[in-house]
């Protein structure tokens, strides 16, 4: 998913940033990586859908309980216990799929144009257009999260992390689940399959 | 009862549904909301270069790569039913009377540029020069991208704004707007307007141009053609 976000990124920069769309060109190899990509994008989350965790951790996502509010108006964040997901990274994966939604449905008006009327298009274009800038920012802002927490990636690439880390980080969550330790006790590692668009928010 | 704690409202879903129905609402009314949005924010200088709809030009071209020219080979010429064939490199095009208009550039998938300074040669005049067959009907155009074209009623290249431009915000055209010559046919839509161009013949009848043959309108006034309402450039 990562790889698909960031290929849309690029290959939208190299067509519609005129300084850089002037210096490529190649706009027709550009176009199609972006719809390739595009239509790609919504494949991991349906394949994800099969699985019973990934299920479980979506349902998880999905609420938001009083404690995750709290730890999303902070202060004290550290003392506010989190379970799998903290409240930032419920909100984060709640407008990830909205945005993966609309930018797919708008994406799809304006590669197949012909099939719209000129209004709908231009509204598709409007919606795309100032939406992507968004989704920069956001996606911006989550890699920035995930670069200060080489822990929440090491997690996000092998699965597990180490028991301090999620008494750390969600404390909730490691109680539960504490008897669920790796076979390697000297060095508690806790399983924690987040899906690959959580990088821990906090 | 979860023992993690994760219950509580189905945030997550309203938020999805939420921005679905802002997207489908954002469809609905965009149009009209980048007008607005451009002729507010767009006024601010600096923004309309980097911020998308916010009065700037799009860029499109039908080639993948940037058609190449070079200044000291490059020529425009003019033929066909003439009397007097021109080929004219970019200092002979200098030379000849320069015409300055200020016009709004409307494009057919909605978005509008006001008020872009163009400057270079008026068609008529460039006609008048190569002795064009007045009783010819149409006038083609080609790109040296070697793909696009496009063509004019006798009538219509004989207006006062069709103009061969060479010039735009007072400096040469850049690449990505069709250096170093392109026709700007301001009072109709945009894809008139062929970049990169290079050649102009007068013949007798008028040839669909590159869109034109997927279906836009050949006589292509802003406002009038296209199924579409916006107000036409003067």
């Amino acid at each position: 998913m990562a790889f698909l976000v960031i290929v849309l990124i690029i290959t939208a920069i190299c067509l519609y940033v005129p300084m850089v769309s002037a210096a490529v060109g190649q706009r027709q190899l550009f176009r199609q990586l972006h719809i390739l990509a595009g239509f790609a994008l919504p494949v991991p989350i349906l394949v994800s859908l099969l699985f019973a965790p990934s299920r479980r951790d979506y349902s998880r996502l999905n609420r938001m309980s009083s404690t995750d509010w709290r730890w999303l108006r902070g202060p004290n964040r550290p003392a506010i216990p989190a379970g799998k997901f903290n409240g930032g990274q419920k909100l984060y994966s709640a407008v990830s799929l909205g945005w993966i939604l609309v930018m797919f449905a708008t994406g799809l008006m304006l590669a197949y144009n012909t099939f719209f009327a000129d209004q709908w298009r231009a509204g598709a274009s409007f919606v795309h257009d100032w939406l992507a800038l968004a989704v920069v920012v956001l996606v911006a802002g989550h890699m920035y999260k995930a670069w200060e927490d080489p822990e929440a990636r090491r997690g996000l690439r092998t699965g597990w992390v180490s028991q301090a880390w999620a008494q750390r980080h969600h404390a909730t969550w490691a109680q539960r689940h504490q008897h669920d330790l790796s076979p390697n006790q000297s060095d508690p590692q806790m399983r924690k399959t987040l899906d690959a668009q959580n990088a821990d928010t906090e | 009862m979860d023992p993690e704690g994760d219950t509580g409202a189905p945030v997550g879903r309203r938020i999805v549904l939420g921005m679905l129905a802002l997207g489908a609402l954002g469809v609905a009314v965009g149009r009209q909301a980048s007008t607005v949005v451009a002729n507010s924010i767009g006024a601010i200088p600096g923004v309309s270069s980097v911020l998308p709809g916010a009065g700037g030009f799009q860029i499109y071209s039908v080639v993948s790569g940037q058609p190449q020219w070079h200044p000291d080979t490059y020529r425009l010429s003019v033929s066909g039913r003439v009397g007097k064939p021109l080929s004219l490199s970019l200092p002979e095009l200098a030379k000849l009377p320069q015409t300055h208009m200020t016009k709004d550039f409307q494009c057919v998938t909605g978005w509008r540029v006001r008020d872009v300074p163009w400057s270079g040669v008026l068609l008529s005049d460039l006609l008048t020069k190569a002795q064009a067959d007045r009783t010819a009907a149409a006038v083609h155009f080609s790109s040296f991208d070697g793909v696009y074209t496009e063509s004019l009623t006798m009538s219509q290249a004989h207006r006062s704004d069709m103009l061969i431009a060479t010039h735009m915000y007072g400096e040469p055209i850049t690449q990505e707007h069709g250096a170093p010559v392109r026709l700007v046919a301001a009072a109709m839509y945009g894809y008139k307007s062929i970049k990169w161009l290079s050649g102009i013949t007068v013949a007798s009848t008028v040839i669909p141009g590159y869109w034109e043959d997927d279906g836009y309108d050949v006589d292509a006034w802003v406002g009038r053609s296209n199924g579409r309402t916006d107000p036409p450039v003067v």
